[in-house]
């Protein structure tokens, strides 16, 4: 019975930091959904270890760790996919933000330059 | 800027770690078509690109990170929209592509109506010769590109080319970012829009720096990832141009 403690236990301490994190907005919701959902599925099979026996004879695979693995193999790989989404539209974003950016300051420059320099407005910033 | 013509040119150069060559480029282009604008677009070089294209009499935009050659070529795109731009005409650099022949891309979308007009090394003018798998990755690029433009091309790869007005409002829009993104991605979402693609002969010369990839290792590397590019650009729907200002 022991193991199955040792899990709960686990389960607990990842579901503390997971709540840690959101707290102090480390973390947005939208990720810790999938965590808090594992987390929950763990201590499910960990309270009631039959399920995973009926569950694998249901399947039929042969011996339940394999199909907890195998789950938890999926579903790891589904949150990187996630992750790697959630990066490319950060990258587009980060691209459409760099090309706004640079053309407001061409149109800042140009607008100093013509309204004259009044304040030394023009020699501030120099790209790098 | 005063213009003769009522046709507005802007020559959009994309410039990253270019200081050798840009000021050179800038100031030939200058020479070869007076009329037209001149936007140098810095892709967060690390050198003095921007002070040399300054000092060369164009117009320079800094973007503060180095987002590849589709960012640059976007943000030159959005710059001709805005600007009320007619035709942007994309050149290297590098030097790689002659000014002079900007006279040749021009006189093509005029005399055949084309909304954009792709410089090609490959149509008969100069030598230009490439070998093994990059000749592989090119033939395949171009066979398959011909018929989705409905157009013989035979240089899908250069970065020589002429957006009319319909072609600015597009690629302001939705520019690829990826690789190869802004030559062969860039001309399925262009014929996918409907536009007119055609192609003249231009000759090409020896880049006045840098160096180019003949190795066969990234030749075999490149033909794998024209393929992908393709496959993916050809399953995607089309998309709209930007028809209101602030909408992008």
């Amino acid at each position: 019975m022991s193991g199955y403690v040792f899990a709960l236990a686990l389960t607990v301490i990842v579901l503390v930091m997971l709540f840690l994190l959101m707290r102090r907005r480390r973390m947005r919701e939208k990720y810790a959904a999938v965590w808090i959902v594992l987390a929950l599925a763990v201590v499910v099979l960990g309270v009631f270890p039959r399920l995973a026996v009926w569950l694998a004879a249901l399947v039929g695979v042969e011996t339940p760790v394999n199909l907890v693995f195998a789950v938890a193999f999926v579903v790891l790989l589904l949150v990187c996919i996630q992750l790697s989404v959630e990066v490319s539209g950060l990258e587009e974003e980060t691209r459409t933000i760099a090309e706004e950016l640079s053309l407001l300051r061409f149109e800042v420059e140009h607008h100093v330059e013509a309204s004259g320099p009044t304040r030394e407005a023009s020699s501030s910033s120099d790209p790098a | 800027m005063p213009n003769p013509s009522p046709r507005r040119v802007l020559v959009v150069m994309p410039a990253w770690n270019e200081e050798q060559t840009v000021g050179a480029t800038v100031l030939e282009v200058r020479r070869c078509a007076p009329d037209a604008s001149i936007l140098v677009v810095n892709d967060g070089s690390t050198d003095r690109t921007s002070e040399a294209a300054r000092q060369a009499g164009a117009m320079v935009v800094d973007l503060p990170i180095n987002l590849g050659v589709g960012g640059a070529l976007r943000t030159g795109y959005r710059f001709a929209l805005r600007h009320g731009h007619d035709v942007a005409i994309q050149v290297d650099a590098d030097g790689q592509h002659d000014p002079a022949q900007i006279g040749r891309l021009l006189a093509t979308m005029d005399d055949e109506g084309a909304d954009i007009v792709i410089g090609s090394r490959f149509a008969g003018a100069g030598d230009y010769e490439v070998h093994g798998p990059r000749q592989w990755a090119m033939k395949l690029l171009s066979t398959v590109l011909s018929r989705v433009t409905r157009t013989r091309l035979t240089d899908t790869t250069s970065g020589f080319k002429a957006c009319g007005p319909a072609a600015i409002a597009l690629f302001a829009a939705d520019y690829p970012a990826e690789y190869l993104g802004d030559t062969v991605e860039s001309l399925v979402v262009a014929a996918r829009a409907g536009l007119r693609v055609r192609q003249v002969a231009v000759t090409m010369r020896e880049r006045a720096g840098g160096r180019p990839s003949h190795r066969p290792f990234r030749a075999a590397v490149f033909l794998g990832r024209a393929i992908l590019a393709l496959l993916i650009a050809l399953s995607r729907p089309a998309t709209a141009p930007i028809t209101h200002e602030g909408t992008a």
